[in-house]
C-alpha cells in the first residue's frame, strides 16, 4: 500500500531534519567556544542531504538521507587577549568559526521543514484511517 | 452484480491507488525540500488513470522477476517547472507541493466517499430492507 510509504517518506524527511537541528544545536553552543591553537577551534558542522530514490532509478519515490556530516573550513576567529588562561604564547586565543545568523536561519528552515513532514503524515493517517473504515 | 456498481466501484479503487501512489510523489518533495540538486516531481493523474484501468485488463504478473505493466512506470513522472529557482538546483516549492498534496488528499477522500456510497447501495440492494 503506497500509503504506508509516505510515512516512510516523510519519516525519513523528519529524521534527517533533525539530524540538521541537532548541528544548529551543537554549533550554536559551542559559537563561543576558545581554543589555544587554530586547529583545536571548534568548527561548524554542517548534514549533507542526499535523495535516495526507491525501486532504483524509475522509482516514484525519494527519501532523505544524510550521508555525511562535514565541518566548515572558514578560518576560526582569532583574537589578541593575552590575559587570558587559553592564550598562545603570542597572545591569541581562537573562536570557534560558527556563524550564529546563519545557524539561526538554518534551525528556522529545519524546523519549518520537520513541521510539513509532520502535516503529511497527519494527512495520510487519517486518510489510512478512512480507508480501513471503508463500508461502514 | 450490477454492471455499473461494479464499474464504479473498479473506477475508484484505481482512482485511490493512483492517488495513494501520488501522495508518496508529493511527500517525497516535501522531504527533499533542503536536498541540493533534488527535482520535484508529479504525474500526470488522468493519463496515469487512463493507463492504469487498462492496465487492470491487462498483463499479470505471477513471478517477481515480471514486469508488471501497472503501476506508475518511470516514464510517467514529470518534473515539475519551478517559478523561481534556487541557488543548489533544488526546484521544491513547499507552497505549491502542499497545495498539491493537500488538493490530492481532498480529492482521495472523495473517490472514498463515493465508494463508501456505491458499497452502502449495494449493501442495501442485498438486505432488501
Amino acid at each position: 500500500m503506497s500509503l504506508f510509504n509516505v510515512l516512510d517518506v516523510s519519516g525519513s524527511g523528519m529524521r534527517a531534519q533533525s539530524i540538521r537541528l541537532n548541528t544548529v544545536a551543537s554549533n550554536l553552543a559551542n559559537a563561543e567556544s576558545v581554543s589555544s591553537t587554530a586547529e583545536g577551534a571548534y568548527r561548524s558542522k554542517q548534514p549533507i542531504f542526499k535523495a535516495m530514490l526507491h525501486d532504483g532509478i524509475n522509482g516514484a519515490s525519494a527519501s532523505v538521507e544524510v550521508t555525511k556530516i562535514v565541518q566548515k573550513e572558514t578560518a576560526p576567529r582569532r583574537q589578541y587577549m593575552p590575559e587570558h588562561p587559553m592564550a598562545d604564547e603570542t597572545g591569541h586565543i581562537y573562536y570557534s568559526n560558527v556563524n550564529s545568523v546563519e545557524e539561526m536561519a538554518n534551525m528556522i528552515s529545519a524546523s519549518r521543514a520537520y513541521q510539513n513532514n509532520i502535516e503529511a503524515m497527519n494527512t495520510v493517517k487519517q486518510l489510512m484511517m478512512r480507508t480501513i473504515n471503508l463500508g461502514n | 452484480m450490477p454492471s455499473w456498481i461494479d464499474n464504479n466501484i473498479n473506477v475508484h479503487a484505481t482512482a485511490l491507488s493512483v492517488r495513494a501512489k501520488r501522495a508518496e510523489i508529493l511527500a517525497s518533495n516535501l522531504a527533499n525540500e533542503d536536498t541540493p540538486g533534488y527535482k520535484a516531481r508529479d504525474i500526470d493523474f488522468r493519463e496515469v488513470l487512463s493507463s492504469q484501468k487498462q492496465a487492470v485488463n491487462g498483463l499479470r504478473t505471477t513471478d517477481s522477476g515480471h514486469i508488471s505493466t501497472a503501476g506508475v512506470a518511470g516514464a510517467t513522472l514529470k518534473y515539475r517547472i519551478p517559478t523561481q529557482m534556487s541557488a543548489d538546483g533544488n526546484t521544491v516549492e513547499s507552497q505549491i507541493e502542499q497545495a498539491q498534496f493537500g488538493e490530492n488528499a481532498v480529492r482521495y477522500q472523495a473517490s472514498l466517499n463515493f465508494l463508501n456510497g456505491s458499497l452502502k447501495g449495494l449493501m442495501l440492494a442485498l438486505r432488501g430492507e
